[in-house]
């Protein structure tokens, strides 16, 4: 009897120590997830915050040797890129995810667009401009916003399609059949109900794609060019964010370095912003209790 | 009002798998039908017969004839207007996660585009009164979430989302068997209710069931019907010896 409660007892141990480092390893492995985004985060407010002012949102870039100016041209140049980015990327992707869970599914067609997805996920971004070089670019014989737009579009394509079709197969059969049974056209209890029991997540891989885009910087080095001046014609060269910060971050003056760093900085907030907005108007929409 | 449905020889196949075999049954208006038999015997296949849902799978086929009323359904109309005049009530609850209670009742009008809000606030609320559930929910019609309710007030509002497009006939795929016996009880005193208004084909696991809410049965056996008849016929005296063995508890 003693012999056995020992046994026991040992065994309760064991347990303990598998349960509690199992449990370690989790937030370990949580730390090492936050680590990089928080280390990112607070060495870029150390270097950028200072340099951050009114003039920074509101003014153009000075000439260089002239201090102060701001970033105002590439902020609403890069809301003008992605804007034009996601009227692309978004309608075209939940399309095609919708087109690979719901009416092409075991096609051949679907495979070669799930394929095609794939590879274009895969796509070095440098690529993905000189294409759209040579596409519009060229045959316009200018650099434009609308390239550069279209450019960031075509890479937010594959990860929406991706994600809207990996949540559509998540909607349950019976969902889908509750409404077919109803007398519910098929294309409209796509849209109304599977698309929109889905769409939390739908919504996270738009958000996903676009915050990705967000940051490129090469796919606009070749299309939307960049521009030290006040620009929001989709006709003419426009300014963004990241590629202000590369051309900054690569010239020899400090006081550009410090603006970079402030660009940064924004690039950031402007993303976080941009994606709690939306899921915030997003959530608005669906009631409490919904699974 | 309901109607009769009369079916000749019907033939269901998935894939290469031939479920129903030449079912030939007619089924009378504003009344009961129960359909019972062991699983895999064809009977969720049949009532999925009964209002194209069948055909949903890209591997089925249907060959015969399936009259509703004055219809041939597979010759005289789509399967979208026959849902419509064929409501049909799951084996588990389905709800629309997305949709408040109300949304969910009127899902099937406001889906096809009626928008009527006056019409559709009486048409919930009727529908929530014949699937008894609206004492139990008129407070928080849009405030709550339909996947919220209970499992039995869940599988009521699915009946009255079914019963808001005005149906003819209510097709219901064993729609007690995820519920509990108070939920069951409900149901079945539903059943009872509906069926002056609508002819009702219930699809049952549960012979007790059967014999309590329906006066047609109708037994299945490895996808043909083996013997239909009065509800107490075939529990008192059956004519093929399969049934009696089935309903005595000789196998399945």
């Amino acid at each position: 009897m003693r012999e056995r409660k020992n046994q026991y007892s040992a065994r309760s141990t064991m347990r303990w120590l598998a349960d509690h480092l199992a449990t370690a390893l989790a937030v370990l492995a949580t730390i090492l997830v936050i680590a990089p985004l928080v280390a990112i985060f607070v060495y870029l407010i150390y270097k950028g915050a200072s340099s951050l002012n009114l003039a920074f949102f509101t003014q153009i870039p000075k000439p260089v040797g002239e201090p102060g100016g701001g970033m105002a041209n590439a902020i609403v140049g890069s809301a003008v890129l992605l804007a034009i980015a996601s009227l692309i990327g978004v309608p075209i992707g939940i399309g095609g995810g919708i087109y690979l869970a719901e009416f092409g599914r075991g096609t051949k067609l679907a495979n070669a667009v799930r394929f095609t997805a794939d590879v274009l996920n895969g796509v070095p971004s440098i690529v993905m401009g000189i294409a759209v070089y040579s596409l519009i670019v060229v045959p316009q014989g200018h650099f434009s916003a609308f390239s550069g737009g279209v450019g960031l579009g075509i890479m937010m394509i594959p990860t929406v399609t991706r994600t809207t079709e990996e949540m559509l197969l998540m909607v349950p059969n019976a969902v889908r059949e509750a409404a077919l049974g109803l007398g519910v056209p098929n294309w409209r209890s796509v849209l109304s109900i599977t698309l929109k029991t889905a769409s939390p997540g739908v919504i996270t891989g738009c958000m996903l794609a676009f915050a990705r885009v967000a940051g490129e910087t090469a796919p606009l080095i070749f299309t939307a060019f960049g521009n030290q001046f006040w620009s929001v014609s989709l006709n003419q060269p426009i300014a963004a964010l990241p590629l202000q910060i590369y051309v900054y971050a690569i010239s020899p003056y400090d006081e550009w370095h410090r603006l970079a760093w402030a660009g940064a900085l924004v690039l950031i907030i402007l993303i976080v912003l941009a994606v709690s907005l939306v899921r915030y108007v997003a959530s608005r929409g669906i009631l409490k209790g919904a699974s | 009002m309901g109607v009769g449905i009369e079916v000749t020889n019907l033939n269901a196949w998935y894939g290469a798998n031939h479920t129903l075999q030449d079912i030939n049954l007619p089924i009378p208006a504003n009344h009961a039908t129960a359909l019972i038999g062991p699983s895999g015997c064809g009977k969720s296949t049949f009532v999925r017969c009964l209002n194209r849902m069948h055909e949903t799978n890209p591997i089925a086929r249907v060959t015969g004839s399936v009259r509703i009323g004055e219809i041939d359904i597979y010759a005289d109309a789509s399967p979208v207007e026959i849902r419509r005049r064929v409501g049909m009530v799951f084996q588990r609850p389905n709800p629309f996660p997305t949709m408040s209670i109300y949304d969910n009742v009127c899902s099937g009008l406001k889906l096809n585009g009626y928008n009527n809000r006056k019409t559709l606030d009486e048409i919930v609320e009727r529908s929530l009164r014949d699937a008894a559930l609206w004492d139990e929910v008129k407070d928080d019609l849009k405030k709550k979430s339909g996947a919220s309710l209970s499992g039995g007030q869940q599988q009521r509002m699915c009946i009255a989302r079914a019963l808001a497009v005005d149906p003819e006939v209510l097709l219901m795929d064993e729609p007690a068997s995820a519920l509990d016996p108070v939920s069951t009880s409900k149901i079945e005193d539903l059943i009872f209710q509906l069926k002056s208004q609508y002819t009702i084909v219930i699809v049952t696991h549960n012979m007790q069931q059967a014999a309590r809410v329906a006066e047609k049965t109708g037994f299945f056996l490895n996808g043909r019907m083996v013997e239909f008849d009065s509800t107490h016929k075939i529990f008192t005296n059956p004519s093929d010896k399969r049934t009696e063995d089935y309903i005595t508890g000789r196998f399945g």
